[in-house]
């Protein structure tokens, strides 16, 4: 099963949530449920002054397309959006959107949440942290992200073993 | 063949990327992180801990044992953490 209509892009400049749900959902009567899942860079008691999101061109896109083409075998989706930022982003500011349309709910609840656990742990991203004070550090990789990853291993949901 | 570096392993050789020429001995993504670090020490600290570079041949995710016959494009990197 195709994940319908998808839409992969890396951006320095902000998205417009509106706008992309228009463009996924718009004129598609076969569409009954739009989750959207969007990211924003935290300031708050952890101090973070700015993040900076470096990428590599081309594998991002690709590993971005191999897993929403995975989520497409998965849960049946009638299309897909997923926009990622790079650069110097500051607190409040976006940094990912995951788009996920289905004719039902359940479907686009489970691709998103699919697609930001693989996002944060296979897509070609690396944040480099400042902090008032501290000059800049990489982020490092988080175990809780690794086990999120890990629970979508084994058979897809509905598809028992042949 | 082309390699790239990202994040802290670009930052610890000081380069983005390169053409590399290794030896034949040199079979797999782990021998060419081997060979790599041999060649000064900004190298040898990007890969002090090589379990932690993670690798890509051709814009895909490898293990260690990937062959790297073949191969365009060679990519090391840490864990990632997009999202």
């Amino acid at each position: 099963m195709a994940a319908g209509p998808v839409t992969v892009r890396l951006q320095r400049e902000d998205f417009d949530i509106a706008a992309e749900q228009r463009r996924l959902a718009e004129g598609r009567p076969d569409i009954g449920a739009v989750v959207a899942f969007t990211g924003i860079c935290r300031g708050g008691q952890e101090g973070t002054a700015a993040l900076t999101l470096e990428h590599y061109p081309g594998m991002a896109e690709e590993e971005i397309g191999r897993h929403v083409a995975e989520a497409g075998r998965r849960w049946a989706l009638k299309g897909v959006t997923v926009i990622h930022r790079y650069g110097r982003l500051v607190p409040g500011d976006n940094i990912v959107l995951v788009l996920t349309a289905a004719a039902h709910r359940g479907d686009a609840f489970a691709a998103a949440e699919f697609l930001m656990d693989y996002l944060k742990t296979r897509a070609p991203f690396w944040k480099q942290e400042e902090r008032a004070g501290e000059g800049k550090n990489w982020v490092e990789a988080k175990d809780a992200d690794q086990a999120a990853a890990d629970r979508w291993k084994g058979p897809p949901r509905g598809q028992a073993a042949e | 063949m082309k390699v790239l570096y990202f994040a802290w392993v670009r930052e610890r050789i000081g380069k983005t990327e390169e053409v590399v020429d290794p030896p034949p001995t040199v079979r797999t993504v782990g021998d060419l992180a081997a060979w790599l670090a041999t060649r000064g020490e900004e190298y040898a600290y990007a890969f002090e801990n090589p379990k932690v570079v993670r690798a890509a041949i051709d814009r895909s995710h490898v293990k260690p044992e990937a062959a790297i016959a073949g191969a365009r494009e060679i990519a090391f990197f840490p864990p990632m953490t997009g999202g």
